[in-house]
């Protein structure tokens, strides 16, 4: 049955075929699935991709590395998808490739898959030596994310800025009170509406 | 107006091609290479280079004669044209008119869409006279990949421009054969009626087969904020990249209604009142990044 599934992608001569093949094939949730999984996110192929890493973002911590194996002499889209599934799955392993990603990325929708990211690392799966430092750098990178040029990545910024709050107010209120800060200056600052609106929203949920 | 819609960063257009200073632009915009004088028009809307100098010298442009094509368009005044719109002077408008009667459809069309960014009424009559004819006259030119006149953007100016007597000439375009003429309609219609069926007839597109004509409407329904269809915004089947466009569009233009009726509070305090149909929005945007 796995191996059908398999199969059938590795069949599929249409894109609408490959599409739904891929969909099938991470539904079903299978660990045999991820080399085929990460091979489609190269295949230049839209939807496909999307249901990938739909399918890579499910099965969690053990596309981790995997994923990260493959990364490097991968095309740049296949890349770009890579670092989106990575941010979805939130396993720390991924975060070094998601501080960079978020800043350096030339491709917004990289940067802003990154950013939103980065908010919600697993931090369980870090020592608690290891969490802070880890959070540090994470705080400090999205407070310059939050300057982006783009607005999409600034309000990713927000959201990701926003997880982490969350993550941190009982273990380091300092970081939550400087973040509430941070909102407040977006809000009288930011040059677009939805960017402010979405750090207004995150007041009223950590206040 | 393609533009927004391509993932490619802002910063790499201006590392393609020639680098250019405002003064050489502008100066360019009289070049003797042809090539130069078109990219400059472009350079300064891209850089929005709103200075009465290249105001000037892209109005001078809309009447070039020496850049032409094999069939006789005009691709200077194309690019001035569109670039105008991007420029917010409504200087430019009286210019932009005259346009509309240009024999070449793309500077029509390039007119048409700059007096609707431009948002100045005084087009309105001009911009009407285009619709002559009705839906009957509203076809192809023959050998050509486009209608007798820019009907999507001519209607699109309508309805922005609040132009309430064309109410009547737009309704039958509801019915044209051309999907994208139908939407930009609905769109108008509902910007110009508020009836909560144009803006249905846009969320039902979103349910069509055709990749492109998804993301038109969803371009449409971002430019009315029509917030009953945020939900299926973010079902539908394109990039979330122009999902998010068009839920941003959804947020601000409720978020502007709701801070335009309490006027009597600062900014900061209107934005405080976040309707749960706002919350609503911004978590169906936080699921797609």
């Amino acid at each position: 049955m796995n191996n059908q599934l398999i199969q059938a992608v590795e069949k599929a001569d249409s894109s609408q075929g490959l599409i739904d093949t891929v969909k099938d094939l991470a539904a079903a949730q299978i660990e045999d699935a991820i080399p085929m999984l990460i091979t489609v996110l190269g295949y230049n192929n839209p939807g496909a991709a999307v249901a990938a890493v739909d399918g890579l973002v499910l099965l969690g911590e053990t596309a981790v590395l995997p994923l990260l194996e493959k990364l490097d002499g991968y095309n740049y889209g296949a890349r770009a998808w890579a670092i989106r599934a990575l941010a979805g799955i939130g396993d720390p392993r991924g975060l070094d490739l998601l501080l960079d990603s978020a800043v350096n990325d030339f491709s917004f929708s990289v940067r802003r898959g990154a950013a939103r990211g980065l908010g919600f690392i697993d931090w369980e799966k870090l020592s608690e030596a290891e969490v802070f430092d880890a959070q540090q750098r994470v705080f400090l990178t999205l407070l310059q994310v939050s300057q982006d040029p783009e607005w999409v990545v600034r309000y990713a910024a927000v959201v990701g800025l926003h997880g982490l709050a969350k993550a941190v107010e009982v273990s380091a209120p300092k970081w939550l009170e400087d973040i509430l800060t941070r909102f407040e200056e977006i809000i009288d600052t930011d040059t677009t509406l939805a960017v402010s609106a979405r750090a207004q929203m995150a007041i009223a949920d950590l206040r | 107006m393609e533009q927004q819609y391509l993932e490619l960063p802002s910063e790499e257009v201006s590392e393609n091609g020639e680098s250019l200073t405002v003064e050489e632009a502008i100066a360019n915009l009289r070049h003797e290479e042809l090539g130069k004088r078109y990219y400059a028009a472009w350079w300064l809307g891209r850089f929005r280079v709103n200075i009465p100098a290249a105001v000037e010298g892209l109005i001078s442009a809309l009447e070039d004669d020496s850049d032409r094509t094999e069939d006789g368009g005009y691709p200077l005044r194309r690019n001035a044209a569109r670039s105008l719109g991007k420029l917010e002077d409504k200087k430019a408008v009286p210019a932009l008119i005259k346009c509309l009667e240009s024999s070449d459809y793309y500077v029509r069309e390039a007119a048409a869409e700059a007096l609707e960014m431009l948002g100045d009424p005084s087009c309105i009559s001009a911009l009407i006279k285009l619709l002559d004819g009705g839906v009957e006259v509203a076809v192809l030119v023959p050998g050509k990949p486009h209608l007798v006149q820019p009907y999507e953007d001519i209607i699109e100016a309508l309805g922005k421009l609040q132009a309430q007597s064309a109410i009547p000439l737009i309704k039958p375009f509801i019915e044209h054969p051309v999907e994208k003429v139908q939407y930009a309609a609905a769109r108008a219609l509902y910007q110009l009626t508020g009836e909560a069926v144009y803006g249905e007839y846009l969320t039902q597109a979103l349910d069509g087969d055709n990749l492109q004509l998804r993301r038109s409407a969803l371009m449409d329904l971002g430019a009315i904020g029509y917030l009953p269809a945020a939900k299926a915004i973010s079902e539908t089947l394109a990039e979330n990249s122009m999902k998010l466009i068009a839920l941003k569009g959804l947020l601000e233009h409720h978020l502007t209604i709701n801070s335009k009726v309490n006027t009597q509070k600062s900014k900061v305090e209107s934005q405080l009142l976040l309707s749960d149909e706002a919350i609503e929005v911004m978590t169906l945007m936080d699921s797609l990044l």
